[in-house]
């Protein structure tokens, strides 16, 4: 097309809706976040740059290297199983047997489903007066009496990332069967054809090829679950004891529970740089791969 | 239908980058998709086991829903219903009120979001498709980094954004922060798709003397509407399943609230309404699964479109 100009300033026009609503929307507010954080803001209009004090509060008393350190536990573990569940999932609905479609429509159900009202059905199950795990294990003679997964700290823990496991897990699913089957049949014939075996081709052809979205799912996991606010909050609220408490929950009771709105900032601020740093790794794995199909 | 024809029809809707297996089969099935019976008894005894952890909640929950509230708060549990009984279904209409007007927020924040998503994704992902701008790269990926901060970091600036915009206890309280989380991956998934509409169209309309944005108008969109519509799905599933935290935080007035939060108003002083909430919670998401369900071949396209194969 002719004149590069018109057509840079045409293609701004198109991008202006796009551009106004993020820069007002996001960008400010993360900007905001910022100033905040050097600030005794609180529900009160008017407020004071305080310097680094926020900062070295939260870094000096309380137990912020703690909840840092379990908020990377709960991801790492969440995502791994997420991770695994998933790829096994993906095999199992690749394979060529009756059923399949709808095999697959009912993998989706927590992904399209309003998220709390998945949650709260968690919470059920875990009740443990008359929840479902408890009461199942128990009728099967496995415990001797309820157990109450949410009231203690260690159980609540790992309660919250099977929750977690199971909203992710269909969209796991669902983008490594589209990998898989975007997969060039030709190489399954050839391999077939010289005598390999179905384990032998998977391991050989399926895996490495891959190896690509694998990488992409999991940055973009790690990602969504590092962010993961509303099944701790509706299960445990960051309980018992804290023990449940990550980064974005211990964010969210500083700033809206306590109204330190400054404070909150300053804790908000540290995730922000974390998600930064996944975000530039992520890039570039993006444009390694890339690199790598190119050649 | 057999197997092979309805993975290329999912395929089809994916991308042309993906090898479309030919229909050559004469018999029923290939060579190489034969299992024996044991590897078939494996394969349906793996996909039970998956689909248990999937649907185990929905079930029980479900079973819930038909259970009195006596039997449910009594010991040992029974996974069955001893008695079934669809009470819940009936008195959660009066323990809950405004119940009918949850499930229509819900429904009516999700369509609003979805429209003005639409609206300032269309353009920009034609300007991203087809303009070789300076800072488009950089641009675009400044968009996707949006996408990777989520709406809780950020609730302390939106919450004071809100309330001096005067928004707070109004459903744009809950669309305007809802649609801008989801405007950074519609621009990518539509820009994807437009890339695969051959550029000779533009330059041929250019080349007939049509404007710019009557070739988008009338050129492009037209050709994208696949792509949209796909766009337009993922989008109304995204804002329907996470309304919550702008939900829970800014708005406060009942009318408002969408079926997450209302849901809430079955969390009584005392204990818990289990069965009419789970009766609830079913009757509400009941629509849009059904829709949702005939859509699901988009729901694949559109989560794989620009990120397996591009």
């Amino acid at each position: 097309m002719t004149s590069t100009r018109s057509a840079t300033l045409f293609a701004f026009a198109l991008l202006a809706p796009a551009l106004i609503y993020i820069l007002t929307i996001v960008a400010y507010p993360l900007f905001d976040t910022i100033v905040l954080s050097f600030t005794n803001a609180s529900l009160r209009q008017e407020y004071d740059f305080v310097g680094w004090a926020n900062y070295q509060r939260i870094f000096t008393a309380g137990n912020f290297t703690e909840v840092i350190i379990r908020t990377f536990v709960w991801t790492f573990f969440s995502v791994s199983m997420k991770m695994i569940i998933g790829m096994c999932g993906a095999v199992l609905l690749n394979a060529a047997i009756p059923g399949q479609t709808l095999f697959r429509i009912l993998t989706m159900p927590p992904w399209i489903v309003p998220m709390a009202i998945g949650i709260y059905m968690w919470a059920w199950m875990y009740n443990g007066q008359f929840g479902m795990i408890s009461g199942l294990l128990e009728n099967m003679g496995l415990t001797s009496g309820p157990i109450a997964f949410l009231a203690y700290g260690h159980t609540a823990f790992w309660a919250t990332i099977v929750t977690d496991v199971w909203i992710g897990v269909p969209m796991v699913t669902i983008y490594f069967l589209a990998a898989m089957q975007s997969i060039p049949r030709d190489l399954y014939e050839a391999a077939w054809t010289d005598g390999a075996g179905r384990f032998y081709r998977f391991r050989r052809i399926t895996m490495p090829l891959m190896v690509p979205a694998i990488i992409t799912m999991s940055l973009l996991s790690l990602i969504a679950t590092f962010n993961s606010f509303d099944i701790i909050w509706i299960l445990t609220q960051g309980g018992p004891s804290g023990s449940t408490t990550t980064m974005i929950i211990d964010t969210y009771k500083t700033a809206m529970g306590s109204r330190k709105y400054g404070e909150g900032a300053a804790r908000a601020v540290v995730i922000s740089i974390f998600v930064i740093i996944f975000c530039i790794t992520y890039f570039r794995a993006v444009r390694k791969l890339q690199q790598g199909e190119a050649k | 239908m057999t197997d092979v024809a309805r993975s290329t029809e999912i395929a089809a809707a994916d991308s042309p980058a993906t090898v479309k297996p030919k229909t050559k089969v004469r018999s029923a099935k290939p060579m190489i998709d034969r299992y024996k019976w044991y590897e078939i008894a494996a394969l349906y005894a793996g996909i039970a086991v998956f689909l248990f952890f999937v649907l185990a909640p929905f079930i029980e929950g479900f079973l819930v829903s038909l259970k009195p509230l006596a039997q449910l708060f009594s010991r040992p549990y029974s996974f069955i219903p001893r008695v079934w009984s669809f009470e819940a279904y009936v008195s959660m209409w009066t323990s809950v009120p405004a119940l009918g007007l949850h499930i229509f927020n819900s429904f009516f924040i999700s369509s609003v979001v979805t429209l003005i998503v639409i609206a300032v994704v269309v353009p920009a992902a034609y300007a991203f498709a087809r303009f070789n701008f300076t800072g488009a790269g950089l641009l675009l990926a400044g968009f996707l980094a949006v996408n990777m901060f989520s709406g809780a970091v950020l609730l302390i600036p939106l919450f004071r954004l809100m309330r001096a915009m005067g928004l707070l206890n109004t459903y744009w309280a809950m669309i305007v922060p809802g649609a801008a989380f989801l405007i950074p991956s519609s621009i990518w998934l539509l820009r994807t798709y437009m890339l695969r509409i051959p550029r000779e169209l533009d330059e041929a309309a250019w080349v007939d003397g049509a404007s710019r944005l009557y070739t988008l108008r009338r050129v492009i969109l037209p050709l994208a509407m696949p792509g949209i519509v796909v766009v337009a799905i993922m989008t109304f599933i995204g804002a329907y399943a996470q309304q919550f935290i702008f939900a829970l935080t800014f708005n406060s007035k009942t009318e408002f609230m969408p079926l997450p939060i209302g849901l809430f108003a079955f969390f009584g002083k005392q204990e818990v309404i289990w069965n009419e909430l789970m009766a609830a919670s079913f009757v509400g998401i009941l629509p849009v699964m059904i829709v949702i369900v005939f859509l699901q071949r988009y729901l694949v396209a559109g989560l794989t479109a620009g990120a397996v194969k591009q």
